[in-house]
């Protein structure tokens, strides 16, 4: 039998999380060939690459890659390394190229990954095929509405199938456009944390940690104004009820009604009263093109969605999408990108841009709070080996509908992880 | 350029008003820097792949308008702005500065700076880049109006948060 890293006594009640999985460089090499290799990672948006020729250089899940737009206009993914001595071919970090040139011998790439040219190649022999050796790509890379993945594993179930529920969520998200289109804005922030992945995946969700973490965040919306009331209904952290969501395949969201104010389209006083109107009017457009009910569920209500293993989508105070992989144990490197309607007023984006650093990323008024959090669990956890056990039992009692403010939906990570682990790679 | 209300800056002035600013961002004297700017002071961080980027449209570290400023020194010196408590150990090197432009009203400054950011067990943390600011004549010294920050690293993931001012 596979070891287990959890004891999820489901008759007491009681989780249990084993810390050896954010402490171990076994478990991470593990990971590498259990969960990186075997699912879908977020790459890109297509949004990011406007026209034919424009690339970017990311490191996805630590493989060097090339996400460009060919000149047919199809979004492809490449391996950043060259098929002759495996350099990197391309060492900018995003420009317009309708040729990738290795600077160590000069062999030359189409944006679309074809091998066009090696100098002198008349010292090969007629074995010696160009039709052969286009850059690599992922075994698989496939979209939902531009957002676009790569799966190392060939055998892996198409990217619909996997994403599952989720798309009902990201849907959600989209819905905000008129248009139906969203777009990575300008502008990305990345911080590393000195912590494991995973805790990253935890934080994204992790709705009880509010009050204790963000008390500064809450005392800004006061003094700008907003007032968050404490929880009217007894059990409940937040201002608002709102639940944990399983959504199939080790994903899941949180979904609660909004207290904080939403750019599309829930006005607070931050905003200061020029935007009233503003606001108003993107709320009836969204009535007028979604009906009654599911404007409301886009205006709102938020968000915080993880697809496994390592993409968030948050649709709070702003919208983030958020990556982030492992690059040891002990340490993780995070990139969020802010995410906006394309046709959207000046006035709008400046308001969305503006609402994202209240909250979030290196120099907001409560991410910082977050990655300090996750230092610190790293830290205390030197102790693992004679304090082995994570308590993750909070709401396993609850009957029915799952709390935001419990762990219901981290036990459905760690469940999720913990089976993978369990697998043969 | 037009001297005949003002006399012409120097470069010393500018550096003594850059070197007690640091001084007190050191000190965590939040309470005497903020004294030191505009009442429409603004202070800015942009994406390292954006740097001339406007905040309104793209993504930036840090876009604080006056109030925000406010807010983010009551935050960072409220004990329970974790990222700062207990607060970092800071300290700031300024050199190369230079005097863009000044007219009557407004002197546009360039500096280099290091930061070195000191925190419980973790590795010096480094912040080097340069400073454009606006300044305003004030008496026999200056006002800030805006401070923004190039922060010139590739990758500004080794920095982590920008929880303290730069």
């Amino acid at each position: 039998m596979p070891r287990s890293y959890v004891v999820d006594d489901r008759e007491k009640g009681i989780f249990l999380l084993d810390r050896e999985v954010h402490v171990s460089e076994d478990v991470l090499r593990e990971e590498m060939r259990k969960i990186f290799a075997k699912c879908w990672i977020y790459v890109g948006h297509g949004s990011e690459l406007k026209k034919p020729g424009d690339f970017l250089t990311r490191r996805v899940a630590g493989r060097p890659v090339i996400f460009v737009r060919d000149q047919k206009g199809e979004v492809q993914c490449h391996f950043n390394t060259c098929r002759h001595r495996g350099a990197l071919v391309c060492a900018d970090r995003s420009g317009n190229a309708r040729r990738f040139f290795c600077v160590y011998h000069g062999w030359i790439y189409g944006n679309d990954g074809a091998l066009q040219r090696v100098p002198g190649d008349e010292a090969y022999t007629s074995a010696f095929d160009k039709t052969t050796l286009a850059l690599k790509k992922p075994a698989k890379f496939e979209n939902y509405r531009d957002f676009w993945f790569m799966s190392l594993d060939p055998d892996i179930v198409p990217l619909s199938e996997y994403l599952g529920r989720t798309t009902e969520y990201i849907d959600l998200v989209i819905d905000q456009s008129p248009s139906g289109k969203m777009e990575i804005l300008p502008g990305t922030q990345e911080y590393d944390v000195g912590a494991n992945w995973k805790l990253m995946v935890e934080n994204s969700v992790d709705d009880y940690h509010l009050p204790s973490t963000h008390s500064t965040w809450l005392n800004f919306m006061a003094n700008s104004g907003v007032k968050v009331e404490p929880p009217k209904e007894k059990g409940l952290v937040l201002p608002t009820k709102g639940y944990a969501v399983d959504l199939g395949n080790g994903h899941f969201t949180t979904d609660n009604v909004n207290f904080r104010g939403r750019p599309v389209a829930a006005w607070i006083s931050l905003y200061g009263e020029p935007a009233k109107q503003e606001i108003a009017d993107i709320k009836a457009e969204l009535v007028g093109r979604l009906g009654e009910e599911r404007a409301n569920r886009v205006a709102h209500t938020n968000r915080n969605l993880v697809i496994f293993p390592n993409l968030v989508i948050n649709d709070g105070s702003s919208v983030t999408v958020r990556t982030f992989y492992p690059e040891g144990v002990g340490k993780m490197h995070v990139t969020a990108w802010a995410l906006g309607p394309v046709e959207e007023s000046e006035s709008a984006r400046a308001r969305r841009l503006d609402a994202f650093l209240t909250f979030y990323g290196p120099g907001g008024f409560a991410t910082p709070d977050d990655v300090e959090a996750l230092e610190l669990v790293q830290q205390g956890l030197a102790n693992w080996s004679d304090d082995r056990w994570s308590e993750m039992s909070r709401g396993m009692g609850r009957e029915g509908e799952q709390l935001n403010s419990d762990e219901h939906h981290l036990r459905i990570f760690w469940r999720h992880w913990n089976g993978m682990m369990g697998a043969e790679a | 350029m037009t001297l005949h209300t003002t006399q012409a800056v120097t470069r010393s002035e500018v550096e003594d008003f850059l070197f007690h600013e640091a001084a007190l961002l050191d000190e965590w004297k939040l309470d005497e820097w903020q004294a030191l700017l505009t009442d429409d002071a603004t202070y800015m961080i942009p994406p390292n792949d954006d740097l001339e980027g406007d905040h309104r449209k793209s993504l930036f570290i840090i876009a604080d308008d006056r109030e925000r400023i406010r807010q983010r020194i009551i935050r960072v010196l409220d004990p329970n702005c974790h990222a700062e408590h207990p607060k970092s150990r800071t300290q700031r090197l300024i050199g190369n500065v230079r005097l863009l432009s000044q007219d009557d009203d407004v002197i546009t400054v360039a500096a280099n700076f290091i930061c070195y950011r000191y925190r419980r067990y973790e590795r010096v943390g480094e912040y080097v880049g340069n400073y454009r600011y606006l300044l305003k004549r004030h008496d026999a010294s200056f006002r800030i109006r805006e401070k923004r920050v190039f922060i010139q690293a590739h990758e500004l993931g080794q920095l982590g948060s920008v929880s303290i001012i730069l």
